[in-house]
């Protein structure tokens, strides 16, 4: 029996380095879509963080430019993709990870707490939405925060 | 060598419980409740590519702030710790400063 496998989404980041002409980036994206498109998935977007300064070295590169795809597809993609990744001498560092089961429950956890507080509200006799110029100011300073004092590691 | 570090460790909390005993009724010093902060802010998401939101928990040494200090519940410590350890992998967050 075979059942489909619900399609799952996953963030790829990758880090070239610093003196990656545009050019080489473009390709390497149409490498990674090519693959992704052979193998039935879709590249939901594609976000490119320019140079930042990494907090340590890779091979001797201080700098990198980020680039991160938010990819739909199977697990199975993933795994061809991560092999090939690894083999490309251009991309430093990479990083796959699922993201689609904790959105899902971050969705939930928001959405219910909107659901709660809506209820509650009601039961008061308010309007379910927080009116503008309700309740306590968003914006008290947090000069009484010394949540890291006395902090020893 | 993890004998040395030990001991180092097992030295300091005797001492401590010394210091409370000689101390005594000095002990009543008001501590602040602390607050997990993403239970106060209602924070869900805690991602790894947020780096401003993961900062705060990663002290000047690298190493992961533990929630005895920082007064993270355990849900949220779980979760930032994950987070943490992904960033790391991307060179958002050092490993290691010395």
């Amino acid at each position: 029996m075979t059942t489909a496998v619900a399609e799952r989404q996953y963030e790829l980041v990758y880090i070239l380095p610093p003196e990656t002409t545009e050019q080489q980036a473009t390709e390497l994206h149409g490498q990674v879509e090519s693959v992704v498109t052979r193998m039935q998935g879709s590249i939901d977007k594609t976000e490119n963080w320019g140079r930042k300064k990494m907090a340590y070295d890779i091979g001797h590169h201080k700098e990198g430019v980020y680039v991160l795809e938010v990819i739909n597809g199977s697990g199975e993609l993933m795994k061809e993709l991560d092999r090939r990744l690894r083999v490309i001498d251009l991309v430093i560092r990479h990083m796959i990870v699922r993201v689609d089961a904790e959105k899902k429950v971050v969705d939930r956890t928001r959405s219910k707490r909107q659901a709660d507080s809506e209820r509650r509200r009601v039961r008061r006799g308010l309007p379910p939405q927080r009116q503008p110029g309700e309740g306590r100011s968003q914006d008290r300073d947090d000069l009484d925060d010394d949540r890291f004092e006395g902090m020893e590691v | 060598m993890p004998f040395g570090q030990k001991r180092s460790g097992a030295r300091g909390k005797a001492d401590k419980k010394g210091g409370e005993k000689g101390q005594g009724q000095r002990r009543t010093l008001f501590r602040r409740r602390k607050v997990c902060k993403f239970c106060a802010d209602k924070i869900d998401d805690i991602n790894y590519k947020d780096v401003k939101l993961i900062g705060p928990f990663v002290p000047e040494r690298g190493k992961i702030l533990p929630r005895r200090i920082s007064g993270t519940c355990a849900m949220h410590q779980r979760k930032l710790q994950t987070a943490i350890k992904r960033a790391r992998q991307i060179a958002l967050i050092p490993y290691v400063t010395d």
